[in-house]
């Protein structure tokens, strides 16, 4: 680019944080597993919530979540967005659809993928499963699971998935 | 709790691509470090500002007058870099040094290079050394080195 005919209307101002992320206990216990293949979640001792990922406490009741709950890898989609904008560096083409996970047995969701359908055809409440990348790829992440794709099942009404003290 | 060093720890980078609209003072500062020139903005009262600025902080006056300033320097502090991070542009020992350019009244926050820590101090003369390559960016000025 000459620098002599060309106005400067903006500069690239590139900033990078680089640090190390230290997962602590119970996301080590999490990831341990999800490099094996196996969802484990944890529950609170007092009032039995299921916790996936888990962060180690649980924030009802303030008490450590060590009782381990191992978990299918089907669920339901509890909520999700259409994303229409590309986000700088990602790889996936937009339109895509980013959802809320449901396990079943869990108390909370966590966001992923929706594929291997149309984008009309997903709704809340919609059966999905875990589409998982071959063993030999996984490591300590949820990335071990490509997306979540639709299953033959009847719609779950989320309104039943409101927690229940028990 | 387990033993910490069972914890899985990995290194982890936040990155934003952001572009910076420059707007049209700074425009002309960064244009000219592309041509090799450093310039300052000059208030009514005569005040040279270098890098640029865009309002004078005391008088809050618009400032619109480029001045063309240095290539030479006074150091007025500087801070001894020993031992260079990754992240660093110069490898070797170097100092962060504010310089008043000659013909500024304000200093710029830059880099002097190949020089040992004995040689520079406060008052030394400086001098804008330039990179290979014009970004027009600040690093357009690799760094200062003591006038001989």
């Amino acid at each position: 680019m000459s620098s002599e005919d060309t106005p400067k209307d903006y500069s690239e101002s590139p900033i990078n944080l680089e640090y190390f992320y230290t997962a602590g206990s119970a996301t080590t216990r999490f990831l341990n597993q999800v490099k094996e293949g196996n969802i484990v979640g944890q529950a609170c001792p007092k009032c039995k919530a299921v916790y996936v990922p888990p962060r180690g406490s649980c924030p009802r009741c303030g008490v450590a979540t060590d009782i381990e709950v191992p978990l299918t890898d089907k669920g339901c989609i509890e909520s999700f967005t259409v994303v229409h904008i590309p986000i700088p560096g990602n790889p996936i083409v937009p339109p895509y659809v980013c959802a809320m996970i449901r396990l079943d047995g869990a108390n909370i969701s966590f966001l992923h993928l929706i594929q291997e359908v149309e984008i009309e055809e997903i709704r809340i409440g919609m059966r999905i499963q875990a589409v998982w990348k071959p063993k030999e790829e996984w490591t300590h992440s949820l990335e071990n699971i490509k997306w979540f794709a639709p299953i033959d099942e009847p719609d779950v009404d989320v309104a039943t998935l409101r927690f229940q003290e028990s | 709790m387990s033993d910490s060093k069972d914890l899985l720890r990995a290194p982890f980078e936040l990155a934003y691509n952001y572009k910076r609209s420059s707007g049209p003072v700074m425009s002309k500062f960064f244009e000219a470090l592309g041509q090799q020139k450093i310039l300052g903005t000059k208030s009514t009262a005569g005040k040279v500002f270098s890098p640029a600025a865009e309002f004078d902080p005391e008088t809050n006056e618009p400032l619109k007058e480029m001045v063309e300033v240095g290539p030479g320097g006074v150091v007025e502090s500087f801070s001894w870099i020993e031992n260079p991070q990754h992240h660093h542009l110069i490898k070797e020992p170097f100092a962060f040094a504010l310089i008043k350019l000659d013909g500024a009244d304000t200093s710029m926050l830059h880099m002097v290079g190949q020089c040992k820590e004995a040689d520079l101090s406060i008052g030394s003369r400086v001098k804008a050394n330039w990179s290979e390559i014009q970004e027009q960016r600040i690093t357009d000025i690799k760094f200062f080195t003591i006038e001989k």
